[in-house]
């Protein structure tokens, strides 16, 4: 056979000479030139991205947060009934796209995973020209989401998310949310559970094992032991586990009278009806009739839930039997499209993408940094929270907070949760300071 | 010293050199010509060549090689927290440490061999998931994720009077940003060429020489030896452990290199990367492209990553622009039939083509072009000699 002689230090000559030859355009220039930045719109058509679960154990809220992105898109192109683009206080949006460019959109699955997040974010970034991502259900991921955006140089319009750390610790300036947090839920929720369950309590709690539970788990002791209550024991689960019968057996004998379930989705949809199987619900201890609570609730779960939600309290960002004008005309263009009520999953996305567009055409531009202006300290109203304000500091909404309970005698099968309460913004707004984390500069990426 | 290669492997060498560093050219019309796709058939194809060392060479079965992936990557987050924002740190230290842990792990697991090895390398894999999604949450920022923070010491960038500001920093290869792009237009598509992927891509060719030369050598051939019968090794008076606990070191060190590649192209570590499913992925990358073969995991990884990113990205609206040219109840109900396959079921997608390769191309898609090959040549000269190579290159594998 014939042979070739490669000397080794030709190899590696010849070698490092092509790999030079070739990189050598990514050394002197960069994309600057081509933009003023990232992903600048030069069509008539701007891209935004939806990066939400369709797989894992967030699929439903996923599913449905898919749902109101479209139903968003068609109203800001002047389809359909228009939606909260009437109620809305801020009437720049005419039906008209944003900025005279039509909107179009991509969609990813993030997996429930913040590598698959990324990838995903990624490509609509690079191949799609996403100006915009926005999605979530799972505080991690959007974190992970949020972070690239970040480096980037694209907004981030935060979904369903609710972990304090989102718009705390791992705030970033490019990424905004509308939805609440666990400490907006501790403040809210306190009172009723004191109200209901009197100051003289013993909590256990199963939570989630990922940054939200572990946020929700702070809030709620955090607000409980202020009132009086002791906490037993906090254990913690993995996400997605199925089975909580083993976790819930040690709650029988631990002399807790309470059980928090800082679940989401079908987490909590398993924990709750297990809870319920094994009794709980019914249970007396220490003289007190036994309750469970579920700090953070949805429609989705209650559906999934079945009979076991009935008279379990919990919070939520928004609850479709509302009556203002706001949510009478979101719930109406969503029921006329799809069949069914939205979740709150839906109506987070759905102002998130109203307030984007809103934003863009006020600024005159989806230059990050000018939509990111427009957005800071932003007051509105008639999207169904009633008064609305984006706080500047940390890019948080502040609105007031639903405490909700499970129906006991529902009327039909969307009709589970009734509002117990609407706490006022007052009682739940906290300083920017308390949650620590810094926003830095906005990167327009480039 | 000089080195004495076949000259089909100079060929083979070259070939792969050209293909990987025109790969914005050539995967641009298929939709995958963008920077983080590009990144992930690079940094997968390191992390497969890594895997066929053991499992092609050897025919031991890891199921835990992810874990070497997500130590690659938690140690290269934390060198460009602590040390610099540099890769050569980053990935020295990655390969080092997914070298150190697959010493310790392989030097157990390989007590046992065929099923109980792969349930030993699979177990120590989901401890070290556990540890990081949950015990070792100070260090891995457990399901989070460790990222970046601006406040991070970096002691050789604080030394060397580098300052990010206040904006989050970007891994940089003296001076060149691993995330800046340039683009061109060329016969009207927008080509991206990204420096990190070309970080990776140098390094990938490197891996592949490296492993091209193990497959060549005597080393290489002794591992072959362990895997077509161990026993009988044995009986000759040879110790086959040190030649088996050496490849395992080497593929966990390609796997750590990997890791780290992935942090420098995106500075994020999470728990999920050590998951079971992601040392289960490597082993279809390597069986869907041919175990054995020196080219054939790196195809299985550019194969898997394009279904996983691509064929998930299709929404009805997508496949309603696709059908268009048809009329609508026809275009309505392919839509609906083909929308099972793509999206959310990219991976009912992915199951069948597996499926099909196993059944009817056992040797992975690299023994498909080698079957169109001798059918051409066939073709072209006749079928005996045709035959007779095809049942050669069969017998090599």
């Amino acid at each position: 056979m014939s042979k070739l002689y490669v000397n080794r230090r030709g190899l590696l000559k010849g070698t490092a000479a092509a790999g030079v030859g070739l990189a050598a355009p990514t050394i002197f220039t960069s994309r600057a030139w081509s933009a003023e930045y990232m992903n600048e719109p030069t069509g008539d058509t701007v891209t935004l991205g939806f990066n939400v679960p369709q797989t894992g154990a967030y699929a439903d809220e996923g599913a449905d947060e898919l749902r109101a992105y479209q139903l968003a898109v068609e109203h800001l192109n002047g389809e359909g009934d228009g939606g909260m683009l009437s109620t809305f206080s801020s009437k720049e949006l005419k039906g008209e796209g944003v900025n005279g460019k039509k909107v179009a959109f991509v969609t990813g699955d993030t997996q429930t995973k913040s590598d698959a997040a990324r990838a995903s974010a990624k490509r609509m970034i690079e191949k799609d020209g996403a100006v915009m991502i926005t999605g979530g259900s799972s505080s991690g991921v959007a974190i992970a989401v949020q972070g690239l955006c970040q480096e980037a140089g694209v907004i981030f319009m935060a979904g369903l998310t609710h972990s304090n750390d989102t718009t705390g610790k791992d705030k970033r300036a490019n990424g905004f949310r509308h939805f609440f947090n666990t400490e907006m839920t501790g403040a809210a929720l306190a009172p009723v559970l004191k109200n209901n369950f009197g100051s003289d309590r013993k909590a256990y709690h199963l939570t989630a094992d990922y940054t939200w539970g572990w946020s929700q788990e702070g809030s709620i002791k955090k607000y409980t032991e202020e009132l009086g209550w002791e906490t037993v024991a906090a254990v913690r689960t993995p996400l997605g586990a199925g089975d909580f019968s083993q976790y819930i057996t040690p709650v029988l004998n631990s002399g807790a009278d309470v059980l928090v379930l800082n679940h989401y989705g079908r987490d909590m949809v398993n924990s709750l009806t297990q809870a319920v199987q094994f009794g709980l619900r019914d249970k007396e201890v220490n003289g007190k009739k036994f309750a469970i609570v579920v700090p953070l609730f949805s429609r989705l779960m209650a559906q999934g839930a079945g009979d076991a939600i009935k008279g379990i309290f919990g919070s939520t960002n928004w609850h479709w039997s509302l009556q203002d004008e706001g949510s009478k005309a979101f719930v109406k263009s969503f029921g006329q499209k799809y069949g069914f009520p939205p979740s709150q999953a839906a109506h987070t996305c759905y102002c998130q993408t109203i307030l984007y567009a809103d934003a863009c055409q006020r600024a005159g531009s989806f230059r990050p940094s000018a939509v990111g202006a427009a957005l800071e300290g932003f007051s509105f109203d008639g999207l169904g929270n009633g008064p609305t304000e984006y706080r500047a500091a940390d890019h948080q909404c502040f609105k007031d907070v639903l405490v909700v309970k499970g129906k006991e005698n529902p009327s039909s099968n969307y009709d589970l949760l009734e509002v117990v309460e609407i706490t006022p913004r007052a009682q739940v707004e906290y300083p920017a300071e308390l949650l620590g984390g810094e926003l830095g500069p906005y990167n327009d990426g480039a | 010293m000089s080195l004495t290669m076949n000259r089909n492997d100079v060929l083979l060498l070259i070939g792969f050199t050209i293909v990987v560093f025109a790969a914005p050219f050539i995967f641009t019309p298929i939709g995958a010509g963008y920077p983080d796709l590009l990144q992930k058939f690079a940094i997968f194809g390191i992390f497969a060549l890594g895997f066929n060392i053991l499992f092609g060479l050897t025919g031991y079965l890891s199921f835990g090689h992810a874990a070497f992936l997500g130590v690659g990557s938690y140690t290269a987050v934390w060198s460009f927290k602590l040390l610099s924002m540099n890769p050569l740190p980053a990935i020295f230290f990655a390969i080092l440490l997914g070298g150190l842990f697959s010493a310790v792990i392989g030097y157990i697991s390989l007590r046992r061999s065929g099923i109980y090895f792969s349930i030993l390398t699979l177990a120590f894999a989901q401890m070290c998931y556990n540890l990081a999604y949950s015990v070792l949450t100070p260090i891995t920022n457990g399901e989070t994720g460790l990222q970046l923070d601006q406040s991070d010491p970096r002691i050789l960038d604080t030394a060397a009077g580098i300052d990010y500001g206040a904006a989050l920093p970007v891994s940089n290869f003296f001076g060149i940003d691993m995330n800046s792009t340039v683009e061109t237009t060329l016969f009207g598509q927008t080509l991206q060429f990204n420096s990190g992927y070309y970080f990776c891509a140098v390094l990938l060719i490197l891996c592949f020489f490296i492993s091209m030369r193990i497959f060549r050598s005597p080393f290489g051939l002794m591992l072959r030896a362990v895997k077509s019968n161990q026993n009988r090794m044995s009986y000759t008076g040879l110790n086959t452990k040190p030649y088996a606990l050496a490849a395992f070191i080497i593929s966990g060190m390609y796997a750590g290199l990997a890791g780290g590649l992935m942090a420098v192209t995106d500075p994020l570590a999470g728990a999920e990367r050590m998951q079971w499913t992601a040392s289960g992925e490597v082993v279809l990358m390597t069986i869907l492209g041919g175990a054995g073969t020196l080219l054939g995991p790196v195809i299985g990884a550019g194969v898997i990553k394009y279904f996983e990113n691509i064929f998930s990205s299709f929404n009805e609206g997508i496949l309603m622009q696709a059908y268009s040219f048809l009329p609508e109840t026809l275009q309505h109900a392919l839509v609906s039939i083909s929308s099972l396959f793509v999206g959310e079921g990219w991976h009912l997608t992915l199951g069948a083509l597996f499926m099909l390769i196993v059944i009817f191309l056992p040797g992975g898609l690299m023994e498909g072009f080698r079957r169109i090959r001798t059918g051409i040549s066939r073709l072209m000269g006749g079928g005996k000699s045709g035959k007779a190579s095809d049942r050669a290159s069969a017998a090599a594998e």
